[in-house]
């Protein structure tokens, strides 16, 4: 439809088009057998202010839609490819790979991602995936750290997440996870910057909306890292919470911060119950 | 330029044109009523609706279309759907009360999403523009006084639904 009769359509029928405008009803099936959950009963935490909760892929287009639909077209299988040789390729102080510790990581990194973040009891703080991999890089293979929003980083997280493919998420809100959760919460209800908007804003409040150019899905992370036609690589989650959060012309918060990490278990938590998806497509 | 250092110099021409300070208001100072209407000009003088109907359309200024349709500007691309559509303004709302919306739409709609366009303090991490940095003087309106004067004349014009 040209633009010209999308207006007029927003003039005529100003209610009804948030109806229209909404997640569309498009089923996802990876590769032709991988069976996405797109769509879920939002989890008890959301019900006060949401009935379902639903991924990112259910607001793009139909093109974008399709290159996320079988991993001949999905860009960032390049990527995951990538991580692949890194996964077998010793590195550092004690000439490990992480092959060398994990096996296959078809079978080991299974189920990995759906958990992440989660409650890490021997150092006694949350972890995301990114602080994990950095973990096992400083302390099992005395390798350098790879930056937080990095190439390598994002592309790892791509390869590990893949394994869980299509498993509901399922991170923990509760036990020792709970104040750093309830922190990411505050965060995701307070209203930054000159422009004073909060991710609730955008995304609870306005999902299925048209703002400018872009039609706002409810910023689920189940499929991150994703792969972004706008600037052609992989993009971790704490990347995106940057550009959302300095989009509310505020000073973000750095990847990898306290804030970042508490957001995105809080994040996470909202989308228990969808699938992984990582690595998508976005544009 | 930089935008601050321009944001700056229209203020300073803002006030420059209106030949005296007098009758004008800065962000601090602006008076609304109870319902959040603003009675006085921001400069003490009438706004100009042509410019105003540039800084409501453009990414750079008000960008106001981001979250609403003005079909008077139907060569704007891409107008949001987060606010009302804003035909028929001008008919629905004096134009005390669309200097207050514009000035500061929280006084009108307790709680909106609507940013405040002429608010200098007051924010959480208020950062410089869209640099994802704190800002490193003091911050500047979003719209200056002559652009929303501008942008409240433009609203006046639009009367029909
Ligand atoms: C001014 C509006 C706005 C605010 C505020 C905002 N976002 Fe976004 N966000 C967007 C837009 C626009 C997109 C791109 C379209 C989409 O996926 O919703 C986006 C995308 C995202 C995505 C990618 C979703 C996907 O499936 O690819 C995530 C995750 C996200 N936002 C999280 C957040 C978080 C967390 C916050 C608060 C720290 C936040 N956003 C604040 C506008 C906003
Ligand atoms: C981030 C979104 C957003 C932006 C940007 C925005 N508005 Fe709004 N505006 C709203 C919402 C939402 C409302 C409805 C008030 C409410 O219930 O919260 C509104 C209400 C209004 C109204 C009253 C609506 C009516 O006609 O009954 C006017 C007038 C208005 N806005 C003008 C503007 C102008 C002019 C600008 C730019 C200088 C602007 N807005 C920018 C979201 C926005």
């Amino acid at each position: 439809m040209n633009y010209k009769s999308w207006t007029a359509i927003a003039v005529l029928a100003a209610a009804p088009i948030a109806a229209f405008a909404d997640a569309d009803e498009d089923a996802l099936v990876v590769n032709g057998e991988i069976e996405m959950i797109t769509q879920a009963a939002a989890p008890d935490h959301l019900s006060d202010v949401m009935d379902e909760v639903y991924s990112g892929w259910r607001f793009r287009s139909d093109e974008t839609q399709a290159l996320q639909m079988d991993d001949f077209d999905n860009p960032a299988m390049i990527f995951v490819d990538q991580a692949m040789e890194k996964w077998d390729t010793a590195e550092g102080t004690a000439g490990k790979s992480c092959a060398d510790c994990h096996g296959d990581a078809e079978e080991s990194m299974a189920g990995v991602r759906v958990v992440y973040p989660k409650w890490n009891e021997s150092a006694g703080e949350v972890r995301t995936l990114a602080m994990q991999i950095n973990d096992c890089r400083e302390n099992q293979m005395g390798a350098e750290k790879w930056k937080y929003t990095g190439g390598s980083m994002a592309a790892m997280e791509a390869l590990i997440s893949v394994q869980s493919r299509g498993m509901p998420v399922n991170v923990a809100t509760n036990g020792p996870a709970q104040s750093t959760w309830e922190a990411g919460k505050e965060l995701y209800y307070t209203r930054t910057g000159q422009l004073e908007l909060s991710c609730a804003n955008c995304h609870e409040d306005n999902y299925g909306n048209m703002i400018r150019a872009d039609h706002l899905s409810q910023g689920q992370i189940n499929g991150f890292p994703v792969y972004r036609l706008k600037n052609t690589k992989l993009n971790t989650a704490h990347a995106r919470f940057k550009g959302c959060v300095r989009d509310t012309r505020a000073e973000t918060y750095s990847p990898g911060s306290p804030e970042f990490i508490a957001l995105e278990l809080y994040v996470a938590s909202r989308g228990n119950g969808l699938s992984v998806e990582a690595p998508s497509v976005r544009n | 330029m930089k935008l601050k250092q321009l944001k700056a110099l229209t203020l300073a021409t803002a006030f420059a044109a209106t030949g005296s300070v007098a009758g004008a208001a800065g962000p601090k100072e602006v008076q609304f009523d109870e319902y959040g209407a603003v009675a006085a000009s921001l400069t003490g003088a009438a706004g100009d609706a042509a410019n105003g109907a540039i800084v409501v359309g453009s990414k750079s200024q008000g960008n106001c279309v981001a979250c609403h349709v003005v079909s008077a500007l139907a060569d704007v691309p891409f107008q949001g759907e987060v606010g009302p559509v804003l035909d028929g303004a001008g008919g629905r709302w004096s134009e005390a009360e669309l200097r207050g919306l514009v000035a500061n739409a929280k006084m009108t709609f307790d709680g909106t999403v609507m940013p405040a366009f002429y608010k200098v303090d007051g924010f959480i991490r208020p950062g410089d523009g869209y640099t994802g940095k704190a800002p490193t003087e003091a911050l500047p309106p979003i719209l200056s006084a002559q652009e929303i004067e501008d942008v409240v004349a433009f609203l006046m014009t639009l009367t029909e639904e």
